[in-house]
């Protein structure tokens, strides 16, 4: 799977925990949490949606790889493919 | 604006006798965990003693009239697109859409005693100008208070008991003051008698003024028309009329329940919102643990009347009433406790903003609601005595309160009553369960949720957090930190 796929996956997902939240403007180097209202609950609930979803398992210890949106797409793309 | 028409489930016995999650009571607190569980594929039963849903705050007709129990005003207001609010982030964790709680906001609210009123709305900065008015030499007193209040973690869930009235004494010098805002804090929340856990105090300050009061449109079926949709959605199986006799546990651990129309499930958690003493009564083995039960219940007169409230010449949305110096937050020795009250008027939502319109609500006719804390022993002993003591007694508050109603609506008639209903202890206790028709739970929290069992947690009010959206919030992180996240 491409990158860009990968994105578009996590975005949707992120579109659906932060339902009210406009992402259009998203800067995929700066971290989510201060550009959005995510907080640990949520970064749980993206983690809940990789696996529902994908069945992809993300280990409490690689959280914080999912930052920004740069370092989400380089650590999932392998475990899509 | 209708209100919304929820069909009475005939549901009662469960599909299956094993489920991943057994939870106890569809009230804010049990629906709301029901639905994480339920979103992340886990297979959730939901039993529920009563025929519909909402606990304590639930809804009835009478005389083809639409009313709310419980809810007064949904506290924890948040604006649209408010960020890290209590309301936002329950919304967000069950993908609820902002609109559809169609939450409007107070005009403004009243703490009223002998000699001195104070205003409050969603805009702290009027609440301090009002105090500036009334307490000028209070004022910088209040803003280190409320400096203090905005860097406490109140949901930590290991912090300890500490009084609130002794840590507000360090900032507030004027007793009055003290006790003027204490008053809402206490009567919409707090499970003991004349003083409050400190967090919970700094829960209770946030959700009312700092974040402030709402009302759905609607009343509270809209909010829990939107809760069992929800479930719906999540493939939660619900079942009324059917409540938990026992909590099966062996050597400590839950294996499962047995149900009051007699099936035996297996489950390895069961969520319990039936109050922490009421839960543990349940469970099969006895158990070390020694929760009291609470002492604060009340009776509620609501009215329907011709006019509505501004009519009669009041455009408060709520009045906390005290007729005393001190306020006495505590089970009276008489039936109810007549020298306060609080007063509510649901028509006083969604002002308009021009002081000549009415307000936007939903209602035909006025509608007002008056609540008084009230004896539980007492009203049993009247019921068990006879009927007619009870009616008596119950006629006693509807006299009571219209001498209220009259104090605090300069052009109010009571001729213009068209209904009237009251509701007492004995009611609560009917209806939900509650030991001693408690409304705020047991003075003994379980913070954590946690239980002397494996597998046992309790949500809602006796897990501490307080009001619907404190125990939508409450269900979710109890799903969360033991269904989802895999704790005991």
């Amino acid at each position: 799977m491409e990158q860009t796929e990968v994105r578009q996956k996590v975005l949707d997902i992120i579109a659906d925990v932060a339902l009210d939240e406009d992402l259009s403007n998203l800067d995929d180097s700066l971290a989510l949490r201060d550009q959005l209202d995510l907080d640990s609950m949520d970064f749980l609930d993206i983690v809940m949606e990789l696996k529902k979803r994908h069945q992809i398992e993300v280990p409490q210890a690689d959280y914080p790889e999912l930052a920004t949106m740069d370092s989400c797409v380089t650590y999932l793309t392998p475990k899509f493919n | 604006m209708t209100i919304p028409q929820i069909p009475v489930e005939r549901s009662f016995d469960p599909q299956d006798d094993h489920y991943d999650a057994i939870i106890i009571g569809a009230g804010m607190s049990g629906m709301a965990a029901a639905i994480r569980l339920g979103m992340y594929d886990k297979k959730v039963l939901l039993l529920e003693k009563h025929i519909i849903s909402g606990g304590l705050n639930s809804y009835y007709s009478r005389a083809k009239m639409p009313f709310d129990v419980g809810l007064h005003a949904v506290t924890n207001f948040a604006a649209k697109g408010e960020r890290r609010k209590p309301l936002t982030k329950l919304l967000k964790q069950l993908r609820i859409p902002y609109d559809d709680f169609k939450l409007t906001s107070q005009f403004q609210s009243q703490i009223s005693f002998p000699e001195t009123t104070l205003h409050f709305s969603n805009d702290i900065e009027f609440f301090i100008a009002e105090i500036e008015k009334h307490f000028p030499t209070e004022k910088d007193n209040f803003l280190k208070l409320l400096e203090e209040i905005q860097n406490f973690n109140e949901v930590a869930l290991d912090n300890p008991y500490a009084s609130a009235k002794e840590k507000l004494a360090e900032y507030i010098k004027t007793p009055l003051l003290r006790e003027m805002i204490l008053c809402p804090l206490l009567i919409y929340g707090s499970a003991w008698e004349m003083d409050m856990d400190y967090s919970q105090f700094v829960i209770m300050f946030k959700s009312i003024y700092l974040e402030g009061f709402g009302r759905p449109e609607g009343g509270v079926r809209t909010i829990i028309q939107v809760l069992l949709h929800k479930m719906k959605e999540a493939n939660v199986e619900v079942c009324y009329r059917n409540g938990v006799e026992e909590i099966l546990t062996e050597k400590g651990k839950v294996t499962g329940v047995k149900t009051t129309r007699g099936q035996h499930l297996k489950t390895p958690l069961v969520i319990s919102s039936a109050g922490l003493p009421e839960t543990m009564a349940l469970t099969s083995e006895t158990c070390e643990l020694k929760a009291a039960t609470g002492k604060m219940s009340f009776t509620e007169a609501i009215y329907i009347t011709k006019k509505k409230p501004i009519d009669y010449g009041q455009d408060n949305t709520i009045i906390f009433y005290n007729n005393r110096p001190e306020y006495q937050y505590r089970c009276p020795d008489g039936f109810t406790d007549p020298n306060s009250a609080v007063i509510c008027f649901p028509n006083n939502f969604n002002f308009s903003g021009n002081h000549d319109g009415a307000f936007a609500d939903d209602y035909n006719e006025g509608v007002l609601r008056i609540t008084m804390m009230a004896n539980y022993d007492r009203w049993k002993g009247a019921l068990q005595e006879s009927k007619e003591t009870y009616m008596m007694e119950k006629e006693r508050v509807h006299n009571a309160s219209l001498e209220i109603l009259n104090a605090h609506l300069p052009h109010f008639n009571p001729e213009d009553i068209t209904f009237r209903d009251i509701f007492t202890p004995t009611t609560v206790e009917k209806y939900t369960g509650h030991f001693g028709g408690c409304v705020y739970g047991s003075p003994d929290k379980s913070r954590d949720g946690s239980t002397p069992y494996q597998g046992l947690v309790v949500c809602g009010t006796d897990q501490g957090f307080l009001g619907i959206i404190g125990s939508m919030l409450s269900g979710i992180s109890m799903a969360n930190l033991y269904g989802l996240m895999g704790s005991p």
